[in-house]
């Protein structure tokens, strides 16, 4: 019994900690309606800075002063981000920040080891609290006695400041309605930053207390990001005690879990999420989003089908790639049978964020499905090639079918997260069914057919595959059904009213992506001759996302041309330097501040305005 | 619109092939060489000195065949996927005779068979799973490091002489902590039949709990704990497990930890009278460590970790297989590095036939804590030929070639 009751203690120390690292993202989130995968990346800053700090220049601060100290150094540079970064793209599509972020991340990734080195720096324990008190019999260290106070604490404190201070006002307005509270002559801009600092103090402020508990290092950032967002997802977004008791359930689900079924952590925070916004669409204490008002004329955007001339260029431009082999080496071959398999996946993505306007998180769940499908048809069945090209995509869209139809029930961020949540499902089943999918191990020795094994064979085929699927796709948003898909995007409202069922239409919506995703997989798995879960993992999911913006979500072909820069960028940086990330990471950046609509957006809108200025 | 997506996309494919160029034919032997580099630098930045200290070292004494060696190397940032493309790249591009490196077993396993389809000689050095000399294992893959298997059998030898009889086990939850506690368990129950394991705990690799987790394993009251956690999770175990008391009047056993790389970051959070594995480089009393300790103190100005011994010893592997073969053909390669013999830092190894395990051993010690550093004591170096995985286990794991 007492037991069970230092269980529970213990439980809430991890849950203070956890909701910590969390509340800064909940108010940025609730706010700003950003989704600041940067988070992570400040968490880790700030917890080496602390380490540096009261470590190294221990003589000019104290303990604590060296913590307070450092959270408002990497807040001090969350603001300089903002500022300089963020704000430029506040008017483009919401999603572009996250792009932004996501590049930010990169950069402080490679940054923290360029700085700091490559080892894990330990703190030391917090004066006066490094010792364990007598709790029924079991040591219990005093330093969580801390963080279990600091936790309601900071969470009181922080309802008192949106509560009963006019600036809390405003924030709680701009959760609201942010152009109502602009129309009312608040300063916008000057409340966003506040309200990312803030969250950025608070995450520092987090990683500073876990020193006592944790070293600094730099996979840091990976590690919280994800439990931070679900976390702050279960609660609801934009509500602060929301987050606490959603930290409080994930940490003592575990802490007890792990009694029952020791390899239960793994999964457990995505199945709590599934479940909870499965059950209640808006998180435990969320509210219906508010409806934010699209800038006028931004997303109307003209789509149409080819006309015959360009229909000729780019039939020449495929007989042109056809021609590669003949030029290029096998080396050149390969890699562009994997930027070609990369335009289906993003293509299959765009469907659904830029026609769909369902912004998906967990997308590479299909990929991978797709991937594995085909693996297993060739290892369990020892049946050929074409037979894993076909079973891939059908196991993709199977999987697509029954996780969309719980995916189209919410809408935004809500969404986005549930398709996460049943990503990260099929990547934990990929992890732990050892017999079945090698495990983390994986399944190798997955080679194409005698027919397809050459280089140039096999470039033949994936070219014929994905032009079919990009060309498949095109037909299919120029279609009927493609025109409802984007009148449900443009306004849901009104598409309900003239009669257009939204959960059918987005659903089989979401079942062709995946399906698609699913063919680029099997494809994926012959080229590479294995397949591992990091093919379903979050970081891929996040790359199909960067290339669809960096194309352009607002044009036709954006996923396609997205991809065949960043896949072709990746690969060219990580085969010519260490510092990939930070490379990588300045590009996109780079690229999103310069063009906020996507390459392609930007090319259009310069030949639009080029065009109208010729006029008379 | 759509023409200028096409031409956009072609350019951009055009502008990464054109980067793609094969590099010329010049008079030097090129071994390829693929690492984490930027995804395990804390393991990876001493390998690369190793490797690079040895490199010099044998160009200076004149290189192999006549010619002198080249390494080109490339990251793998962590993904099999990307060492698949690397690998690729070395041997359609670059023309290297052999492929050398990775770290992670996954990276490993995915490496081994893109050398199997290729049919080109592949060195792994620091991927652990059994899976590669054994279940997955073919003609071409050679493994350098002590496996899984062999680092259980060493420290089961150990847990076997305490007088602990109920035993918890932590590992991280993927494929190397699994195998590495079905190992051990199996290794040391067959010593000690009269052992019952009470209790075990599987934390997530990087996302420790680590409160929760030492809670439950202290519920279980074990005698022995075997810990496989490493890294910032090894950091937050040891540091949970001395303020909770669950070290006190316990025997631990722990794979790794006496490894530079994981024992340095502990400082003075060390746990005293861990049996770990380990390298410690100030007190190895093998001749031919002293001339490598030496070397390498001299060109980098700091100690080494077990990832430049790691490193080291590869090439040197790498080089003496040429040298043996007199040729750069696969074929010749792989039957030269069948029972040869190279020079380590822990003395001569060979690879044995039947799996391509090399003889590298390990040091199994106990820690200690001194002036608020780990340090290693009671050390004793374990040559791998005695704790090989048997003959008959590899006659019946190994696919038939």
């Amino acid at each position: 019994m007492t037991f069970l009751f230092n269980q529970f203690v213990t439980g809430l120390a991890s849950a203070s900690s956890l909701f910590l690292a969390a509340c800064g993202l909940s108010i940025i989130f609730g706010v700003t309606r950003i989704v600041n995968f940067s988070h992570g990346a400040f968490y880790m800053l700030g917890a080496y800075v602390a380490v540096t700090v009261t470590e190294y220049l221990s003589s000019s601060f104290g303990f604590w002063s060296g913590i307070v100290f450092a959270s408002l150094f990497v807040a001090a540079i969350g603001a300089l981000v903002e500022m300089t970064l963020l704000r430029r793209i506040y008017a483009a599509h919401e999603l572009l920040q996250l792009l932004l972020t996501f590049g930010v991340t990169l950069v402080v990734e490679d940054l923290v080891v360029l700085i700091w080195g490559p080892a894990d720096l330990l703190g030391r324990r917090a004066p006066g609290l490094n010792g364990a008190f007598d709790l029924f019999g079991q040591p219990f260290p005093t330093y969580d006695l801390l963080l279990i106070a600091l936790g309601p604490l900071t969470l009181i404190c922080v309802e008192l400041l949106l509560r009963r201070t006019r600036w809390g006002v405003l924030v709680r307005a701009a959760t609201q309605d942010r152009e109502m509270v602009a129309a009312l002559g608040v300063n916008q801009q000057w409340l966003f930053t506040g309200v990312f600092t803030l969250g950025i103090f608070l995450a520092a402020f987090g990683a500073a207390l876990e020193l006592p508990r944790e070293a600094a290092s730099h996979t840091m950032d990976l590690q919280i990001i994800t439990e931070v967002l679900v976390v702050v997802v279960i609660g609801g977004l934009g509500n602060v005690l929301g987050t606490f008791l959603a930290a409080v359930i994930v940490s003592e689900l575990n802490a007890f879990g792990i009694l029952v079924l020791p390899k239960i952590s793994i999964i457990l925070v995505f199945l709590v999420m599934a479940l909870v916004l499965v059950v209640r669409p808006w998180g435990l204490l969320g509210r219906t989003e508010a409806m934010t008002r699209a800038a006028s004329g931004l997303q109307i955007v003209r789509w149409r089908p080819l006309l015959s001339r360009e229909r000729l260029l780019v039939t020449g431009g495929i007989v042109a790639a056809a021609l590669l082999p003949l030029v290029a080496g096998d080396y050149a071959l390969t890699v562009a049978s994997e930027v070609l398999i990369f335009m289906l996946f993003a293509a299959s993505l765009h469907l659904l964020v830029g026609a769909g306007g369902l912004v998906s998180f967990g997308h590479a769940a299909y990929f991978g499905l797709g991937a594995y499908g085909a693996a297993l048809t060739l290892k369990q069945l020892g049946l050929p090639m074409a037979a894993g090209l076909v079973t891939g995509p059908l196991l993709g869209f199977a999987g697509a079918l029954l996780f969309g139809w719980f995916c189209v029930r919410l809408s935004g961020v809500y969404f986005a997260m549930l398709t996460l949540a049943f990503a990260q499902i099929v990547w934990s089943i990929a992890f732990q069914w050892t017999e079945v999918t090698g495990g983390d191990n994986g399944l190798i020795g997955i080679w194409p057919s005698p027919w397809a094994a050459t280089a140039a064979h096999f470039y033949w085929l994936t070219l014929a595959l994905v032009a079919a699927g990009i060309a498949l796709l095109r037909v299919i948003l120029f279609s009927p059904f493609g025109y409802a898909l984007r009148a449900l995007r443009d306004s849901e409202l009104r598409a309900e009213a003239i009669g257009l069922s939204r959960h059918r239409i987005q659903w089989f919506a979401f079942a062709i992506a995946g399906a698609f995703a699913a063919l680029a997989g099997a494809l994926y798995a012959f080229l590479k001759g294995s397949v591992f879960p990091d093919d379903l993992g979050i970081p891929l999911s996040i790359d199909g996302l960067a290339m669809v913006l960096l194309g352009g979500v607002g044009t036709v072909a954006g996923g396609v041309v997205g991809a065949a820069l960043y896949k072709s960028l990746s690969i060219w940086v990580i085969s010519h330097t260490d510092y990939s990330k930070l490379v990588l990471g300045l590009l996109i950046v780079i690229l999103v501040s310069v063009f906020p609509q996507g390459v392609l957006g930007a090319f259009s809108h310069w030949r639009t305005r080029h065009a109208a200025g010729e006029r008379p | 619109m759509k023409s200028v997506s096409a031409l956009l996309a072609g350019v951009t494919l055009a502008a990464a092939l054109s980067a793609v160029v094969p590099a010329s034919a010049q008079d030097t032997i090129k071994i390829g060489e693929i690492n984490s580099y930027s995804g395990l630098p804390s393991f990876t930045e001493p390998y690369r000195k190793g490797w690079q200290l040895a490199l010099e070292q044998i160009n200076a004494a004149g290189g192999v065949n006549g010619k002198k060696l080249e390494v080109i190397s490339k990251d793998d940032g962590g993904k099999p996927a990307d060492a698949v493309t690397a690998a690729n790249e070395l041997v359609s591009n670059d023309g290297v005779v052999m492929l050398a490196g990775t770290f992670f077993s996954n990276i490993g396993l995915a490496v081994s068979d893109f050398a199997k389809q290729k049919k080109i000689l592949f060195l792994a050095a620091e991927p652990l799973t059994d899976a590669i000399t054994l279940a997955k294992g073919n003609r071409y893959t050679f493994r350098l490091r002590p496996s899984n298997y062999e680092q259980a059998a060493m420290l089961a030898e150990e847990a076997a002489k305490l007088p602990a009889k109920k035993w918890a086990t932590i590992a991280p939850n993927y494929e190397y902590g699994q195998s590495a506690v079905a190992v051990f368990k199996k290794l040391l129950s067959a010593k000690r039949p009269d052992i019952e394991w009470v209790g075990e705990q599987w934390p997530p690799q990087g996302k420790i709990d680590a409160g929760a987790v030492a809670e439950a394993l202290a519920q279980a009251q074990p005698d022995a704990i075997l810990n496989v956690t490493f890294g910032p999770d090894l950091v937050k175990f040891v540091r949970e497990g001395n303020t909770r008391g669950l070290f006190k009047n316990r025997s631990v056993v722990s794979f790794l930890t006496g490894e530079p790389e994981y024992l340095d970051p502990l400082k003075d959070e060390t746990p005293e009278g861990w049996i770990v594995t380990g390298y410690p480089w100030n007190a190895v009393t093998i001749p031919a460590h002293a001339a490598f300790l030496k070397a390498y103190q001299e060109k980098y100005n700091d100690y080494p970790r077990l990832g430049s011994v790691v490193g080291y010893s590869t090439l040197k592997a790498a080089a003496a297989i040429l040298a043996k073969a007199k040729s750069t053909d696969s074929e010749k390669l792989v039957d030269a590095a069948e029972g040869i013999l190279v020079e380590t830092p822990f003395g001569e190894v060979t690879f044995r036939n039947s799996d391509h395990q090399s003889t590298l051993g390990a040091f199994v010690g106990k820690t200690a804590l001194k002036d608020g550093k780990g340090t290693l004591v009671d050390v004793i170096y374990r040559d791998g030929a005695k704790y090989l995985p048997p003959e008959s286990e590899v006659k019946a794991l190994r696919p038939q070639d």
